[in-house]
């Protein structure tokens, strides 16, 4: 006879006795052939019983045992032998009789055995009962045993998958926790905004790479997280890259197989399209039969790290760092705590009208099991990590280890937690992620007095949940308690003597025999998906009966084997120490009697309120302050360079005393917010003293809240914003000045504008054609159209005018151009060509005709003048490079120069006296002398034009001449 | 408009080695008349900012801006008014406005004894008024004007380019009712990394569910998006979770293969906008 080969990870447990290996016949096993019924009787009653009470360290251990025994193989060879037996029984001496030296005694004796454990097995998975109930053993030794097992079957909707949807998603950043104010420095916020795009970058490259063969985490990734970690190191960012890990751990993770699989309840559109929603689970099934591993295991893997967890694990280990580490685990016991403590049920069970809120209670408390079970896991990880060792040491450097490491405080008190979580009647949220932490202890860690002393409590729970329905427990929650716990005793650093060695009286379980509100362990929280979840080694009985009906038995098996800060002062009225205690215990009171849905309604309004006032008065109050300030600075920073931070200190000191207005602000505004919350969130039918006593309470938690951290902070936080606004301004460049800036962008379109003008990058580029073939080199008889560039201005000034499209730098770009243009136009630097077939209509064209050039000055000139919004720097016609085009050319047009002076004049674009000093200056340049007495002489003119003739005059009329004439005439 | 690797490699190939011109323009627009303008100038300004990254060193070695420099001295001083830099960096496959800045930099260099200011440098070039030398002043105005990749003209334009097609989208958004955070709003809160949009309510584009919607008046070729994925696309999917990329003028089919992973690309406004309803009722 053989058995499924299936070794338990503790070499003690190995029940495969020394058979004849290899055997492919599958004897059929008769009923008429069992020997020693009685004794196989007895043995299976007092077997069951030992399991019934617990007495094994896992029985789902024995189960799998009992399955090997009715899944069993014999050979022809044993067949015989077996036939011997029965005669020479008598003669044998009892206790070394071989009752399971033959498949129709195993089969009997497992029979007997499933047929007192029907309570247990008829709440496994349906597939697995679907085995049981076809298996054809069971139906030919016991009838009735087959009976009860077809209908369990039938009735049972207990259907499991173990493949849930998991796919890469980022953990969003939110400003209160992420932006700059989080930060100590500019450098730590950017340093830290490197290593979130990094550190999805190496989640990237894992999940594409990591199941190519020769892909080694370590090898590949491995430098680059030492990297991140040398950058966290020097900006002191662990705590927030250790938040992000976290988020991350718990978003990937959460589903039994650790993730892996891309999708699952949330399939492919193409897919279901392919195959319609009907097909779609069939589907699923199967993609479940390729992904979940189908090897035989046993009822009891060691712990391990599947899927998207051992990124993560595979992560800590390569960082190797300390810090990180730290970080990390305090991160962790925190989510832990918060996680553990949550109120999970509100609801009183049993009656049909909670049916909905069960539901969602049910889904609440498995979202939490999981995210504390997975957390719990790298918790333990990590605490123990650092006395890892390979194998278990021997004795005296135990007993050393031990006497060194009890000294040492656990990093999470998992006794305090335990004790509590069995007083309080929660231990099934408790014991199943206190057993992931210790089933990562290392081989020391269960002799410290600490640990002992949680091994021994867990076990007297273990030895205490008799399975059955009462009143304390549901049957599926203790299922799971006992599941888990039986994979914990057999964990290889878990140590084997403790199952049987430890006195289970030293300490006495506390249970208060009043229900508190917040016991979980009454509510029938577990199904089978959450059972099968966190125990996916319960699939193994499945597994192995599935592997007898293929016949195949099991040749490729393994073993059975951020802080808010709070204000210094509270704002509250300083009422006498005794009046407030009094409230406090008169608010307690009013609580006490209502649903704990109040309470929660309450304290999450005054929470939100508060933290909304808070953000409110940032947006209003302090927005406009920090305008105010800007408009201050703009100011004085014109006025002197002198000291920035002098400067900044005035203005803000100036600030401080408006600042206090947010405190009233504040109040009024928590005053108006918190009842609209609280009216909203409570039952319609709530009486109108409770709800004006909740809303009450609610808007003095909120105003706490908010004025505490207002009056704390307020002056800080103008500052901060006064000076990164100061900083802002200062760096823009070329927009040091505002204040006219802030006057353009307030232009608006014209009434009407459709927006269809040009672009402005069309414009630039347009202009800047132009400009490069004034500037040259040109090609051969390469011009200008005149009535183009005429028709290009006109489109200019639409583009000017709709101010959609238009930004800063964009017009400030067309000022420079145009301004350009106009130089080269005065230089007469553009070939422009005339069309002989313009028509000529007024004298006005007649005119331009044969000065072309004065009719685009003319536009330009009021282009500048109407549809800029800013300011055109005009004055760089005056440059040495600008004036050197027209001292180039050989025929100068002084005529076209003094109209474009007049007409900046005129045009209110330049003073008289800024022409004038601008002309100054440039007699003052290097230039030929001719040129320089040409300058000189049109200076005269110029002045001597603007001094007769103020305030007005047609400066056309007087100079559409050659200079020559013009100096003539004066 | 979407190309095929294909069919960019054609023209990416035709681009070899031409100079950043008016001319060259002209001749690529009369080789593939089918294809936009836009999209033309910007693979081209892309092809050819992909040479001058190539050669970029080997113009700026020591004995390379000696050469260039007293090339520029001995051309001007046979006659200031010919395009001596333009030619010379025609002539050694360098772009104007960069071989503009070699030589204003070596020139102030001499004059001020020192190793000058980038700000000033940059600064000149904007404003070559400021260069105290009347004909460098025109040597450089003249290269920059002339070069249709490189330099503060061709700067401001791509810039500006850049602010109208984010426009456009905010318009397009509006019309759509689709409410969004701009850029703006969003530095203002402290986010690190900022799309142009993000939307306040996620939609489904093309079945895809997206948060964000990047700009980019630009084509979309391998180095760029890749660039641009390492930069910007990835750190805004770390962050907000998959988006919508628009490059307006165009992009290589090939490239858009992240959708599943979240990030879609497209060459204009989706029009497949699925959103999400408030009520069934």
């Amino acid at each position: 006879m053989s058995l499924d080969p299936g070794t338990p990870t503790k070499p003690s447990y190995t029940r495969s006795a020394s058979l004849p290996a290899e055997s492919h016949l599958v004897t059929c096993a008769n009923p008429a052939k069992v020997s020693c019924k009685k004794q196989l009787e007895c043995l299976a009653q007092l077997y069951s019983l030992c399991i019934a009470e617990n007495l094994v360290p896992n029985i789902f251990l024995e189960l799998f045992f009992v399955l090997q025994l009715l899944t069993s193989k014999g050979t022809s060879a044993a067949e015989d032998e077996d036939s011997d037996l029965e005669v020479n029984e008598g003669s044998k001496d009892a206790s070394r009789r071989q009752h399971f030296q033959s498949v129709h005694n195993c089969v009997y004796f497992a029979v007997q055995v499933l047929d007192y454990q029907y309570e247990i097995i008829s709440r496994l998975e349906k597939g697995t009962l679907k085995l049981l109930a076809e298996n054809e053993r069971i139906a030919s030794f016991s009838p009735t045993l087959h009976e009860k097992l077809r209908r369990a079957y039938e009735s049972s909707t207990a259907k499991v998958s173990l493949l849930l949807p998991c796919s890469v998603q980022s953990v969003s950043f939110q400003p209160e926790t992420d932006n700059r104010s989080n930060f100590p420095s500019d450098r730590a916020f950017h340093i830290f905004k490197k290593q979130r795009d990094i550190f999805y970058e190496l989640l990237r490259e894992w999940e594409d790479n990591h199941e190519k063969t020769g892909w080694d985490f370590e090898r590949v990734l491995g430098n680059k997280i030492r990297a991140m970690m040398a950058h966290l190191s020097a900006t002191c960012n662990h705590s927030h890259f250790a938040r992000l890990f976290q988020k991350q751990l718990i978003q990937m993770c959460k589903g039994p197989i650790g993730g892996g699989a891309s999708w699952g309840d949330t399939p492919d559109q193409d897919v279901l399209n392919m195959l319609g929603s009907d097909n779609l689970s069939r589907l699923k099934r199967l993609q479940e039969r390729f992904v979940v591993p189908q090897s035989i295991r046993g009822p009891c893997p060691p712990p391990s790290f599947p899927g998207c967890q051992q990124f993560f694990r595979d992560f800590i280990l390569s960082a190797g760092s300390y810090q990180f580490n730290q970080h990390l685990m305090d991160s962790l016991c925190l989510k832990i705590l918060e996680l553990n403590g949550l109120t999970l049920v509100e609801h009183e069970h049993g009656d049909g009208e909670a049916d909905m809120d069960e539901q969602d209670e049910k889904k609440r408390f498995t979202v939490v099991l999981l995210s504390l079970r997975l957390l719990a896991k790298f918790l333990g990880f990590l605490v123990f990590l650092p006395y890892r060792t390979m194998d278990q040491p021997t004795r005296d450097l135990q007993d050393s280890a031990v006497a060194l490491r009890n000294q040492t405080l656990p990093v999470l008190d998992v006794l305090k937690l335990l004790r509590q979580s069995i007083r309080d009647q929660r231990s099934i949220l408790t014991i199943p992620w206190i057993v992931e932490y210790l089933s990562l202890v290392d081989h020391i860690a269960p002799f410290l007095d600490y640990y002992r002393k949680v091994f021994c409590l867990l076990l007297q729970v273990y030895r205490l949940m008799v399975l059955s329905e009462d009143k304390e427990m549901s049957f599926l929650n203790k299922l799971l308690i006992l599941a888990v716990l039986g994979w914990l005793f057999q964990v290889p650093s878990v140590p084997e003597e403790l199952f049987f060695t430890t006195d289970v009286r030293q300490e006495g379980l506390m249970m208060d025999t009043a229900t508190s509100a917040q016991a979980l362990d009454s509510v029938p929280l577990v199904d089978q998906q959450l059972l099968y979840t966190c125990c996916p080694y319960l699939g193994e009985l499945r597994k192995l009966l599935a592997s007898f009906v293929a016949g195949s038995g099991a040749k490729n098996g393994g073993f059975i084997r951020k802080i808010t800060p709070t204000a210094a002062e509270s704002l509250a009225p300083k009422a006498s120490v005794t009046h407030r205690k009094l409230q406090v215990e008169l608010e307690q009171a009013f609580f006490h009697n209502q649903p704990p849905s109040l309470r929660r309604t309450v304290e999450f309004v005054a929470e939100r309120v508060g933290s909304n006032c808070v953000k409110h008065i940032k947006a209003t109050l302090v927005a406009e302050l920090v305008q105010r300030a800007e408009g201050m600075l703009q100011d004085k920073v014109k006025e002197e360079d002198a000291n920035q931070d002098k400067l900044l200190e005035e203005v803000c000191a100036h600030l401080y005393e408006e600042g206090a207005q947010a405190l009233i602000k504040g109040r009024e505004f928590c005053k108006k917010k918190g009842p609209e919350a609280i009216r909203v969130l409570l039952p319609e039918e709530t009486s109108a003293a409770v709800l004006s006593s909740a809303e009450d309470i609610a808007v003095e938690l909120a105003t706490e809240k908010a004025c505490g951290w207002l009056s704390a902070n307020i002056a800080a936080l103008i500052k901060r914003e006064v000076k990164a606004t100061f900083n802002r301004m200062l760096k823009v460049p070329g927009l040091a000045l505002p204040g006219e800036d802030a006057l353009e962008s307030r232009r608006d379109c014209p009434p009407g504008c459709q927006h269809c003008a040009p672009f402005p990058s069309q414009i630039i580029n347009e202009i800047k054609d132009v400009l490069c073939i004034a500037v040259g080199p040109r090609g051969e008889g390469e011009v200008i159209d005149y009535i183009w560039l005429e028709c290009l201005l006109g489109r200019l000034s639409q583009t000017l005018r709709c101010r959609k499209f238009m930004c800063p730098t964009s017009e400030q770009q067309l000022a420079k151009c145009t301004v350009e243009l106009a130089s080269l136009l005065v230089s007469d630097r553009v070939p422009l060509s005339l069309r002989i077939n313009s028509p000529e209509k007024s004298s006005e064209r007649l005119h331009v005709k044969n000065n072309p050039t004065y009719g685009l000055l003319k536009l330009l000139l009021s282009v500048w003048k109407e549809d800029f919004g800013t300011p055109v720097p005009v004055q760089l016609m005056f440059s040495k490079k600008n004036m050197g085009y027209l001292a180039e050319v050989q025929i100068k047009r002084w005529d076209l120069f003094l109209f474009m002076l007049h007409g900046l004049v005129e045009h209110e674009l330049m003073r008289t006296s800024e022409i004038e000093n601008c002309l100054h200056s440039l007699g003052e340049l290097p230039w030929p002398s001719d040129f320089l007495k040409e300058l000189e002489m049109l200076s005269r003119v110029f002045t001597s034009e603007h001094h007769r003739e103020e305030p007005r005059t047609n400066p056309c009329e007087l100079t559409r001449q050659p200079l020559g004439t013009v100096t003539a005439q004066s | 408009m979407k190309l095929t690797k294909a069919q960019y490699d054609e023209i990416a190939q035709f681009l070899g080695h031409v100079q950043p011109t008016r001319q060259s323009l002209r001749k690529l627009k009369e080789k593939f008349p089918s294809q936009s303008q836009s999209t033309l100038l910007s693979i081209f300004s892309q092809e050819y900012q992909k040479q001058i990254k190539r050669t970029h060193a080997k113009h700026h070695t020591a004995e390379a801006i000696e050469t260039y420099y007293q090339r520029y001295l001995n051309g001007v001083m046979r006659n200031a008014a010919a395009p001596v830099l333009l030619e010379l960096a025609n002539e050694v496959d360098f772009a104007p406005s960069l071989m503009a800045r070699i030589v204003l930099e070596r020139f102030l260099q001499e004059k001020e004894q020192a190793i000058p200011f980038k700000t000033l440098i940059n600064s000149m070039l904007r404003d070559p008024s400021q260069i105290p030398d009347g004909v460098l002043a025109n040597q450089v105005y003249q290269c920059t004007v002339n070069d249709c990749c490189y330099g503060p003209l061709v700067d401001c334009i791509k810039h500006a380019i850049g602010h109208e097609h984010e426009v456009l989208l905010r318009e397009m958004l509006l019309e759509k009712n689709l409410s969004f955070i701009a850029e703006d709003q969003l530095r203002a809160k402290g986010y690190d990394k900022t799309p142009d949009f993000i939307l306040e309510v996620p939609v489904a584009v093309e079945g895809h569910i997206i948060h964000w919607i990047e700009s980019k008046a630009s084509f979309g070729d391998e180095s760029s998006h890749q660039a641009y994925l390492q930069d910007q696309f990835w750190s805004y999917w770390n962050r907000f979770g998959p988006g919508l990329v628009i490059y307006w003028y165009g992009f290589i089919e090939e490239l858009d293969c992240h959708r599943e992973r979240g990030i879609l690309l497209k060459d204009c406004f989706p029009t497949d906008i699925v959103t999400l309803r408030h009520s069934m009722a």
